[in-house]
């Protein structure tokens, strides 16, 4: 335990220590970190709050500016922006019916009626306390349990990786909603492309057709913006719908007693489901927060309110997905493995900075590591001081039109992506990306496993190759007695499928995800 | 002998992914033989090598992936016969063009007409794609970008873009 609280405070430490920085040729004293995660938070709100954009493709747009910042730095604030969207999302969901974000969209259910019934604050308040809570708790789960998970990652070989690798994929590909074969499908096409450029070993030219800008292989950023960024804004722009924005008048915050005794235990209950499932592969706040609602609407005695207004409604999948988005920062940061679209962005950061993502992170940078956990922490405190007070102005935000925010957009993805190598056939490959992320959303194909695979498709090579080496061609290797780390890993993944392809099990995952639609 | 096609977007979705899994096997291991008689024996494709299990080749991954996708492009056709599915949406051509117009326009133009005159390009193309477009307010909308691009890009963040075009020789701005 006092292991824990002494790397906690050299977390903290890294967070709020001063720094000589030289903004705009101006070179003065800051606690950077914390300025860093303040700008996090208040753009992860505003991303949150704003439908149309997501962190997935905030963070595909912040990454090359990452690239003058300090490691913690830049993994403080993208960090900031992936739970602080979760805080925005809660608050248009309750006032507008309009969830900003998907893991919101359960909060719509509850929380509009809830403010249609003049109830918004108390709404508003419980989210902000639920997900305060879950933050909190979720900080000292990731304190306590990345260590010894990252010490079992450090004996790790390559067949282990590798089997992990499948097995996250997979995971990553089976609590998504969809069909699953094509998802399957989706990753093995991120795994090729991921392939595509110089191959290291053999210093082989790949799928590149002579083109020397995509000797380094194609940028995971331009793919990000294209698949996610681009693909979106076209999608927004189908559709001509006028939303007619009504917001509910907001009232006095503070909730009543009786409702503070009906929050505590869905806020509970929250919390644990949600950290159990941020960790899992595949998990995150949207996960986090369809399963909390569902548990407590089937466990709470006030069931029969669901759907009305009732308050456990709010306070459960708000805490869940505060600590399903806290948790999911687990596999990354011990095995290096990401669970999830934003995750796989994470690592991308990381890759920029030139940290290899594993379980030697936490031993060799200590301070990045408790650093980026007690961030956490003190982003959710900024966040709930600070939203209460500025919902006004988010809901101002949402009044603009659509028109004005998406050449805004487009114009800043533009700018980053041509900033990456300073030439303009990196736009020219996200243009192609975000056709092909098109094309894939008509053909009901879904993009984020791509770019799971595209992140972890030369590591997977990588591993393969050293596992065969090692083992001198033996492709049973990976499950053979003498790895059984690498062999339950490879159980596990062909155990979900099964489970899943089973077809009472199959309408099970149809209709969780028609429920909420 | 016709075949139903039951689901359409999953019909599509398979023959997506035959290709691309067939288009990385050939690239990966080469043409074959008889396609290279046909085009006068030189090589169409050169591939990679194979390799073995021990040592992986570069051609040996993408090969195995390039299967996989392949068949389970397969399975997805014949999912496509067996099962009902969504039709695929419209598509709607105008906003994909624009908005891939104007960020192709943006790369292009920026090195000779600078960042200033490559976002104005940018937003009115990209505005034009949109529903409702009314010259004043993009025009002030573009102003408003292009300031806030070159405080917070070019000064703030010290990125390398020229912002006045490269036929002006000295610019106010730099």
């Amino acid at each position: 335990m006092e292991g824990m609280f002494g790397n906690l405070a050299i977390g903290f430490a890294e967070v709020f220590k001063l720094q000589a920085v030289t903004v705009a040729g101006i070179a003065m004293t800051l606690p950077f970190n914390i300025l860093m995660c303040l700008i996090g938070c208040l753009l992860g709100t505003l991303i949150g709050v704003l439908p149309g954009i997501g962190p997935v493709a905030t963070i595909a747009m912040l990454l090359p500016v990452t690239f003058n910042l300090s490691p913690i730095a830049a993994l403080i604030m993208l960090a900031g922006i992936y739970y602080g969207a979760q805080y925005g999302g809660s608050t248009t969901a309750i006032l507008v019916n309009l969830p900003g974000e998907s893991s919101s969209v359960v909060t719509c259910l509850d929380g509009y009626q809830m403010a249609r019934r003049g109830r918004a604050g108390p709404a508003l308040a419980t989210a902000a306390i639920g997900s305060f809570f879950a933050g909190t708790v979720a900080t000292l789960v990731v304190a306590m349990f990345a260590p010894p998970l990252a010490e079992v990652a450090l004996k790790f070989g390559p067949a282990e990786y590798f089997s992990l690798m499948v097995l996250g994929l997979v995971a990553a590909v089976v609590l998504a909603h969809g069909s699953l074969i094509k998802a399957i499908a989706m990753v093995i096409l991120g795994l090729l492309l991921g392939l595509v450029g110089t191959d290291v070993n053999s210093g082989v030219l790949r799928f590149a057709f002579g083109l020397s800008e995509l000797a380094d292989g194609i940028g995971f950023v331009t793919v990000a913006m294209g698949m996610f960024g681009i693909c979106e804004i076209i999608a927004n722009l189908e559709q001509k719908e006028k939303r007619e924005v009504f917001t509910s008048k907001v009232g006095k915050l503070m909730p009543g007693k009786e409702d503070f005794k009906r929050m505590v235990a869905p806020i509970l209950r929250g919390t644990v489901l949600g950290s159990c499932l941020g960790i899992l592969p595949g998990g995150g706040a949207l996960l986090a927060s369809f399963g909390a609602y569902t548990l407590e609407k089937k466990v709470s005695k006030y069931s029969h309110e669901f759907g009305k207004g009732a308050i456990e409604g709010v306070a459960a999948p708000e805490s869940a997905n505060n600590a399903g988005a806290q948790t999911s920062f687990i596999p990354l940061l011990t095995l290096g493995i990401p669970s999830n679209a934003v995750m796989a962005l994470m690592i991308g950061a990381m890759m920029i900075q030139g940290i290899a993502p594993g379980p030697q992170v936490m031993t060799e940078r200590p301070q990045l590591f408790w650093g980026m956990i007690a961030s956490m922490w003190v982003g959710n405190l900024m966040l709930v001081i600070l939203n209460l007070p500025l919902i006004g102005m988010w809901i101002k935000l949402l009044t603009v039109p659509y028109r004005y925010l998406y050449p805004s957009i487009l114009l800043f993805m533009a700018i980053g992506v041509f900033s990456i190598s300073n030439q303009p056939f990196d736009c020219f490959l996200m243009a192609c990306f975000g056709l092909l992320g098109y094309v894939c959303v008509k053909l009901g194909c879904e993009p984020a496993p791509m770019i799971l695979g595209f992140i972890l498709g030369p590591l997977m090579e990588e591993n393969l190759r050293r596992a065969m080496l090692l083992s001198r061609g033996d492709p049973w290797v990976f499950v053979s007695p003498s790895k059984p780390i690498s062999m339950g890993f490879l159980i596990a993944a062909v155990a979900l499928l099964v489970i899943i392809a089973l077809p009472a099990l199959r309408k099970k995952r149809q209709e969780v995800f028609v429920e909420e639609t | 002998m016709a075949i139903k096609i039951k689901s359409q977007q999953d019909w599509w979705a398979g023959w997506m992914f035959i290709a691309f899994g067939v288009f990385f096997i050939v690239v990966a291991m080469g043409t074959p033989e008889f396609i290279n008689k046909i085009f006068g024996g030189a090589k169409l494709i050169p591939g990679y090598q194979l390799g073995s299990s021990v040592r992986m080749g570069p051609a040996y991954f993408p090969v195995v992936l390039g299967g996989m996708l392949a068949v389970l492009g397969l399975l997805v056709l014949f999912d496509s016969i067996v099962e009902e599915g969504p039709k695929v949406a419209k598509f709607h051509f105008r906003p994909l063009l624009f908005i891939a117009v104007s960020s192709l326009a943006f790369a292009y133009l920026l090195k000779p007409l600078g960042l200033a005159l490559a976002s104005v390009i940018l937003v009115f193309i990209s505005a034009y794609g949109g529903h409702e477009f009314k010259i004043k307010e993009v025009a002030i909308m573009s102003v408003v970008l292009v300031i806030f691009s070159v405080l917070v890009f070019v000064k703030g963040l010290s990125l390398p873009f020229p912002v006045c075009p490269s036929f002006i020789e000295i610019c106010p701005i730099r």
